[in-house]
């Protein structure tokens, strides 16, 4: 056994530490989300139903004109995809910190908390889990829509990457802070009511900003102000090998604020201490 | 000076020594809002030693666990193991850690191994080692056949030894148990307990074993007896017994605080 002295030595840790542990949460993530196959499919359904139905009937009544980055006149569906696309991983970064509630409350979350890597590490780590899971998604979704013709210029699969990570980032990071402030999974459904929908509908996810300033210039600028639109911006103009520096700008600096607050605030002592009489957890 | 005489000689009064104590709690207190769940808390546990932290449910002992891992900040006082603040270092201090915390914190849903893979890659631990470590960890402990299984579909007792296996696989120097037995059968627990000595006595690792089970704690042992957040005494079970003037730890037990069988009763 060796012995320590009084004057303790410290090694820290090496980037191949660094490395290990990451792709060790990557890993468990991706295992996880494979073994729930129902969260892969309502994933995929969820935005589907959206393209097939709500998107089919729209269409006729809502006009589109020539707006960047498209350069002709687009099928309506063609116009939300993008919208979609940021649809799954806004959700899905919701269902990461869904599941980080739920690893608190079932004590999962000690395991990752207990490592001796800085905690600021093992957060972005978790972070970057949820966003490849998002990819996943994404992509899936992208391939089912190819078959109905709704298809960027083939490029666009890949140049679409980048911005699908940043914002995957973003996202999940707003989850995460979200999350923080939580005590209790049961908290959870109300901030999904009052997180999701509202980005959702609040964007130019359905329809161009454009149209909305026609019809109200205060919801306008909320959208403005909302960074799901330029999640979804970003995206859209990616999908056409295009990059929109305004967005790109707002979702950098969005998804470095979310996720320096979702360090800050994060207190893993709530949700550890157990309530009710037998709880005793003290 | 032996390692047992340093841990009676508690905190304060330690001389300089060349082994730093594995674990140094000094003066640590923590409120939750107004209510105090630890009070001025001293006590140290020496290397290679077994440990008991004596307390009934409330006494405080889980609140000192999520401190010792860094799951809660310190509020007041300090904690170090072998030599590491917690506060200060704690990466070094945790690297140094294994746990089993009291509720269970193993993935239902993966396998045997793939909860060990996990675990030794948040200690940094290449994916070829880990593989090695879990392959003995499992051997020893006597779940090799089940490496594959869900663990979902373990027995209480094995999840136990497999909590345990998954603590020990970074290869700490300090264990710390909290309630480990809690809902075993008599056999599963005297397993448990049984290899957690030997893990003592023949790898020469420290424990913390946090209980409210008087039988679970042996005559040659250290103890550490928390009653509503404050140490009321501390040194080697013998020594605890004749300075409360109890003929056993139960009876010592119930002098030191003034307790009779009640709310999480010190009965097996």
């Amino acid at each position: 056994m060796t012995s320590a002295t009084t004057t303790p030595v410290r090694r820290g840790f090496s980037a191949a530490e660094y490395l290990t542990c990451l792709s060790g949460i990557v890993w468990r993530e991706a295992l996880r989300f494979l073994h729930q196959r129902e969260r892969f499919i309502s994933a995929l359904v969820r935005p589907l139903v959206w393209l097939f139905i709500f998107a089919a009937g729209f269409r006729q009544v809502l006009g589109l004109s020539i707006i960047p980055p498209y350069e002709t006149y687009i099928l309506y569906e063609v116009y939300i995809a993008p919208g979609l696309m940021a649809m799954i991983q806004l959700f899905n970064g919701m269902q990461s910190s869904l599941s980080m509630v739920y690893d608190r409350e079932m004590g999962n979350m000690r395991t990752l908390l207990v490592s001796p890597l800085p905690r600021w590490f093992l957060l972005s780590c978790k972070l970057l889990a949820g966003t490849a899971v998002s990819l996943l998604q994404v992509y899936a979704f992208l391939l089912i829509a190819w078959f109905w013709d709704i298809a960027p210029p083939p490029a666009g699969y890949l140049t679409v990457l980048p911005a699908l990570v940043l914002s995957g980032l973003m996202l999940g990071a707003l989850g995460m802070l979200i999350s923080s402030g939580i005590k209790q999974l049961e908290n959870f459904a109300g901030v999904m009511n009052f997180v999701i929908f509202p980005m959702f509908f609040a964007s130019s996810a359905l329809y161009p900003l454009w149209r909305i300033l026609e019809s109200s210039p205060m919801l306008y600028y909320v959208c403005l102000f909302n960074p799901f639109t330029h999640a979804v911006e970003l995206i859209r103009f990616a999908l056409y090998g295009q990059v929109n520096w305004i967005a790109l700008t707002v979702v950098g600096g969005y998804t470095i604020a979310f996720l320096i607050g979702a360090i800050l605030a994060y207190d893993p002592s709530r949700g550890l201490i157990r309530r009710g009489p037998a709880g005793g957890e003290t | 000076m032996t390692a047992a005489d340093a841990f009676s000689a508690g905190i304060s009064s330690r001389p300089e020594a060349a082994e730093a104590p594995a674990l140094s709690i000094d003066g640590v207190s923590h409120s939750y809002g107004p209510r105090q769940a630890l009070i001025d808390v001293d006590f140290s546990v020496a290397p290679a030693r077994f440990t008991a932290l004596l307390g009934l449910n409330g006494a405080g002992k889980s609140t000192l666990f999520s401190l010792i891992t860094r799951l809660f900040g310190i509020q007041r006082g300090h904690i170090g193991i072998f030599g590491h603040d917690i506060a200060q270092a704690p990466g070094e201090a945790l690297r140094l850690l294994g746990v089993v915390f009291q509720p269970r914190t193993l993935d239902l849903d993966l396998s045997v191994t793939q909860n060990l893979l996990y675990h030794a890659a948040l200690h940094g631990i290449g994916r070829r080692d880990a593989r090695t470590r879990s392959g003995e960890v499992l051997a020893r402990i006597g779940l090799a056949d089940r490496a594959g299984s869900k663990v979902r579909d373990l027995s209480g007792g094995q999840m136990r030894r497999l909590e345990i296996a998954r603590a020990l696989l970074h290869r700490p120097r300090l264990l710390l148990l909290d309630e480990a037995t809690v809902g075993l059968d008599v056999k599963a627990r005297a397993d448990i307990l049984n290899h957690v000595r030997q893990l003592v006595s023949e790898q020469g690792i420290s424990v913390l074993w946090a209980t409210h089970l008087f039988d679970e704690i042996g005559a040659s042992d250290d103890l550490v007896v928390l009653h509503q957040g404050r140490v009321l005494a501390r040194g080697k079970v013998t020594q605890v017994i004749a300075d409360a003037g109890g003929s056993d730890i139960n009876t010592a037990f119930m002098r030191l605080t003034g307790s009779t069988a009640q709310n999480g009763s010190p009965t097996p």
